[in-house]
């Protein structure tokens, strides 16, 4: 399918670029008219996407962060978020609603199956000791 | 990002803007210094002002009632979304029974 549009970003993973990534997805999708709904839900994946980098994939050592972003003809929108972190041992189990590795740090455990709910699909890539590769797609302006 | 007001033995928490992991860190330092400080009977958790939380929203209700078990009180949250509720659905934070 043809791409339309696309963007590439790179921060580090400081907990406040979890505001930023989120707005600047949003700006990004923007001329696709988004409703409310669909804009809060895309933004909600990101924040996910990206506070795993930051509290997981980094474990808070400082690292970059690298999102890209892809506007398809159709109105589909693909929001890759990746880092160069430890990686996933087992993803299945890391998808599981509740299932966290970081209980004391008050992580609900809910990161994947938030994403999975607000996005049509979630692609997670994952090399233990090389990082992680999340892919959100979500399709934008068909929700009457 | 939040408010505290404290009246009758009860510590309502104004929060506002978005919450997320960075926002959620802040919001629970104040919150818990607060509710340490004049130990109140119920911690009320306002979501009124809320633009934007994503499920760290969860992990702070959680956390603010485990504190208030500690402290001997109750956790009441209350003026949430209906996007905000749908992230505290999955989480299955209704059976503490403190959604109001």
């Amino acid at each position: 399918m043809k791409t339309v549009n696309e963007m590439k970003l790179s921060f580090p993973s400081k907990s406040c670029n979890e505001a930023f990534a989120r707005s600047a997805v949003a700006a990004f999708v923007m001329n696709l008219d988004p409703t409310v709904s669909e804009l809060s839900d895309l933004k909600t994946a990101v924040s996910e996407a990206v506070t795993n980098c930051i509290v997981h994939g980094y474990r808070r050592q400082s690292g970059e962060i690298f999102l890209t972003g892809k506007i398809f003809e159709n109105g589909k929108v693909s929001v890759k978020i990746r880092d160069k972190g430890c990686g996933i041992e087992n993803v299945e189990q890391a998808m599981q609603p509740l299932f966290t590795t970081a209980a004391d740090e008050e992580r609900a455990g809910l990161g994947f199956a938030v994403m999975q709910s607000f996005c049509d699909a979630v692609r997670v890539r994952s090399t233990p000791g090389k990082g992680t590769a999340v892919t959100l797609e979500k399709l934008i302006g068909t929700d009457e | 990002m939040v408010e505290t007001e404290y009246k009758n033995n009860v510590l309502t928490a104004y929060l506002s803007g978005e919450i997320d992991h960075d926002s959620a860190a802040k919001i629970r330092t104040s919150v818990d210094a607060a509710a340490q400080t004049l130990n109140p009977r119920l911690l009320c958790l306002d979501f009124k002002g809320v633009s934007f939380m994503d499920s760290s929203g969860v992990g702070l209700v959680m956390g603010r009632y485990r504190q208030m078990k500690l402290l001997g009180g109750g956790l009441q949250v209350k003026n949430y979304s209906d996007g905000i509720y749908r992230i505290f659905a999955m989480s299955g934070l209704e059976s503490l029974g403190v959604l109001r």
